[in-house]
């Protein structure tokens, strides 16, 4: 779909997804590094799959030539800095503009160019802190947490690809470029769904719930959100409402079916059930004989009948699970890409499907991609 | 409203899209000139308006509602019925009229509708359409009805977050519907383009589910190299230490990380603990790691006698990476987001003056707005069906006598 865009991406990790996600449509993206920068882990192997290395060191005058030069071409340049440094010189619009009108430079920066923190330093762990999402996350009494593979990134690249292309937009109108500045504390917050709304509209501020779900019933109860099971854990909720009612019966109807007790499950007639009224004392009972029954069955089983009854819930996935889930392999998720060494890697594929395909990750030349290790240029 | 063009002024949008993943596509192309119309019915109006709080005086109302608003401003807001032949002969319309139409109904909904991009496409060959639903259009589980809440778990992230050793930890809301609706923004940006270039348009089919292992593509190619599985850690990184949230006074917390050992000398300054980098056990990332306990036992001892953004501005002014652990109040008055206007304040009819989200970025020449507060039910009707469709006084009437609004 981006046939002929050129994007070069002088983007370190927290832009990274940026020049993918541009790249998996089709976008033609030259992935700027530096001559020592380290290219082999999975996180930049993952994320810079479809893009075309060049090593240039853009602190020399030479390096610098060459990304202007390049400049004068590209439509869409990505590049992440700190503010107030000789560096974000490099990247500034204004400069670039002189050599081409019509590029788009997306700066990907932790807080935005401007504002009292522009120049602040922060990895994921700052930005998830910065953005709210910790303190929505871990147990109520406990630390804040982040997520333990680093979000905020994606937050911050996957909202440059966003203004990337709206600058796009503007542009066949009014055929010039201009600066997409993006914070990625502010993309963080998209993580948060409409938790700012309680302290505007209700003022309550939304805390960290751990592994329950707390609020939904008037008498204080909180219910179990995940459940060990046999090899890992469920996410499963006693949810009210036509599609709970259903996820109840059912689940009580499985059990029936094994042979499970059924405890307090077998008085209760989930048509009437309102989860919002009931006790604490109400809930541990239904929930006892549930959690005997998870203990006895595998997340695959739980993800297979859930499926097949027409139940909310999901098993608590890992890496190992999801790269076996038969769904992903039915729609062609996966893409092998030929790397160095005969090596094969096997990549998450493009993230839509458009008309009924899957584009391919490709290089420029739509050859078969390979991995950018194995065309270093020096 | 902006008076100079924005970036998407001209292009309209139809949204058959409820809930979050739907509705934030279209907010994101609002808050950029789009013109979007949201399409709901009075029998059966988008479920964040009745379905989850908060509520303007806590008393739950169609128009009342703070969680429908904060994903439909800047757009207008209109009903169809679709199960009338009439709402659905005024959709069909609608969707000739528009550039994009967004849907996220359960997979073969919008074609029993006769809505379907095939249908559609047929009226209106450069038409983009894009479908969202939590397993894709096609796969063995489809079908599958599901909440972003719990997708969040089939995706891995949930596993991924917690304690060492820990229970899995639930992220707020459907985390990875806005994995999803920010990547289907990018595909049907990206459609709009080609369109300019071929005059062809477009069917995008996002599965949630797969638009969220993108954010966990790294850990995904590293378990397909080597068969590693990606544990939860707490807050450990393998490349920093220390690195993690620290308990500051008034029941504040700060985050704070070191990623050489230049920065952990200048954090054992900073809190008063110049020997830290003269001992040799703290002089590797190893040894950091080893002694872990002693650091963040010295760490937290100094944070806790400190307000956390007074302890992150003397970190950052030391060239340490620290922040406070914003709460979501906190988010208001972060003198950052406060600075870049994050935050619009418009005047909604019912809810009166509240805050909605700005852009994540901003575009130099054409910046992005808040430009309307969110519509009440079938607020814009007027305006669209006569204004932009062209409907007559007497069509109009017929088709409301006809129940084509209901």
């Amino acid at each position: 779909m981006l046939k002929g865009i050129l994007v070069l991406d002088c983007t370190g990790r927290l832009g990274w997804l940026a020049g993918r996600l541009l790249a998996d449509l089709g976008a033609d993206v030259t992935k700027i590094e530096n001559p020592d920068a380290e290219v082999h882990t999975s996180d930049w192997r993952a994320l810079n799959v479809n893009k075309q290395l060049t090593r240039l060191d853009l602190g020399s005058s030479a390096g610098q030539r060459e990304l202007d030069r390049l400049a004068a071409s590209a439509d869409i340049l990505l590049a992440t800095f700190t503010p107030g440094t000789r560096e974000a010189a490099r990247f500034q619009h204004d400069r670039l503009s002189a050599i081409n009108p019509r590029l788009i430079v997306v700066a990907i920066t932790p807080f935005g160019l401007t504002g009292p923190k522009a120049d602040w330093i922060a990895s994921d762990l700052e930005l998830m802190a910065a953005g709210g999402a910790m303190s929505l996350a871990g147990e109520p009494d406990g630390t804040p947490l982040r997520v333990s593979a680093p979000q905020s990134y994606s937050w911050a690249g996957a909202q440059a690809a966003v203004g990337a292309l709206t600058a796009l937009a503007a542009r066949s109108r009014t055929g010039r470029g201009q600066c997409v500045d993006v914070s990625a504390q502010a993309a963080t917050l998209i993580a948060l769904s409409h938790a700012p709304t309680f302290v505007d509209v209700d003022g309550t501020t939304p805390t960290r719930a751990g592994a329950f779900m707390t609020g939904r019933s008037v008498k204080g109860a909180r219910f179990r959100v995940f459940w060990a099971c046999r090899d890992g854990f469920v996410n499963f909720i006693l949810y009210g409402g036509v599609a709970g009612r259903r996820t109840n019966t059912q689940l009580a109807a499985w059990m029936r079916e094994c042979g499970a007790p059924l405890g307090a499950l077998a008085q209760v007639d989930f048509a009437k059930w309102d989860p919002t009224l009931a006790t604490q004392g109400e809930v541990d009972a239904l929930e006892a004989p549930i959690a005997a029954f998870f203990s006895s069955i595998t997340k695959r089983q739980f993800l297979e009948e859930a499926h097949r009854r027409e139940m909310l819930g999901y098993p608590v996935s890992t890496v190992a699970d999801i790269a076996t889930d038969p769904q992903l392999a039915a729609r062609g998720f996966w893409r092998d890409a030929a790397a160095a060494e005969g090596e094969v890697e096997r990549h998450c594929g493009c993230f839509a499907i458009i008309d009924g395909e899957r584009l391919p990750l490709v290089s420029r030349n739509d050859a078969q991609v390979e991995a950018p290790r194995a065309a270093e240029l020096t | 409203m902006s008076v100079s063009p924005q970036a998407l002024s001209g292009i309209g949008v139809v949204e058959f899209g409820s809930y979050a993943a739907g509705p934030h596509i279209g907010k994101m192309l609002a808050n950029f000139g789009a013109t979007v119309i949201h399409v709901e019915s009075f029998a059966r109006p988008d479920g964040f308006r009745m379905q989850y709080p908060p509520y303007k005086d806590r008393k739950p109302g169609i128009n009342g509602g703070g969680c429908f608003a904060y994903f439909n401003d800047s757009k207008l807001g209109i009903t169809l019925d679709l199960k009338n032949r009439e709402g659905r002969a005024l959709a069909r319309r609608l969707c000739r009229w528009g550039d994009i139409v967004l849907e996220n109904m359960r997979p073969g909904v919008i074609d029993r509708l006769g809505l379907g991009f095939d249908t559609l496409k047929a009226d209106h060959p450069a038409l983009i359409m894009l479908s969202t639903c939590n397993m894709g259009q096609t796969g063995p589980r489809a079908d599958t009805p599901g909440f972003g809440s719990q997708l969040t778990a089939l995706a891995g992230i949930c596993g991924l977050t917690g304690e060492r050793g820990g229970l899995p930890t639930v992220l707020y809301g459907p985390y990875i519907d806005f994995i999803a609706s920010t990547l289907g923004a990018v595909a049907v940006l990206a459609a709009l383009e080609q369109r300019r270039r071929t005059g062809a348009g477009a069917h995008i089919d996002i599965s949630q589910y797969e638009a969220g292992l993108l954010f966990l593509a790294g850990p995904l190619l590293e378990y397909h190299l080597t068969g590693r599985i990606a544990e939860r850690v707490g807050n450990d990184d393998p490349d920093a230490s220390p690195h993690g949230a620290y308990r500051c006074e008034s029941d504040g917390w700060i985050a704070l990380s070191c990623w050489s050992d230049e920065e952990f000398t200048a954090l054992a300054a900073t809190i008063g603990r110049p020997e830290w980098s003269r001992d040799a056990r703290f002089s590797t990332l190893a040894g950091r790691k080893s002694a872990a306990a002693a650091i963040d036992a010295g760490i937290g001892a100094w944070t806790r006698e400190r307000a956390a953004a007074a302890a992150a501005a003397l970190l950052q002014g030391a060239g340490v990476h620290a922040h406070p652990v914003d709460t979501i109040a906190d988010l208001f008055t972060d003198p950052q987001l406060v600075a870049r206007r994050h935050w619009r304040r418009r005047r909604h009819p019912v809810i009166g003056d509240h805050a909605y989200c700005g852009p994540a970025f901003e575009l130099s020449e054409t910046p992005g707005d808040v430009t309307s507060a969110a519509p009440l039910l079938g607020a814009d009707n007027n305006k669209v069906f006569r204004e932009i469709l062209g409907l007559s006084d007497a069509d109009y009437a017929a088709m409301r006598e006809a129940g084509a609004f209901a």
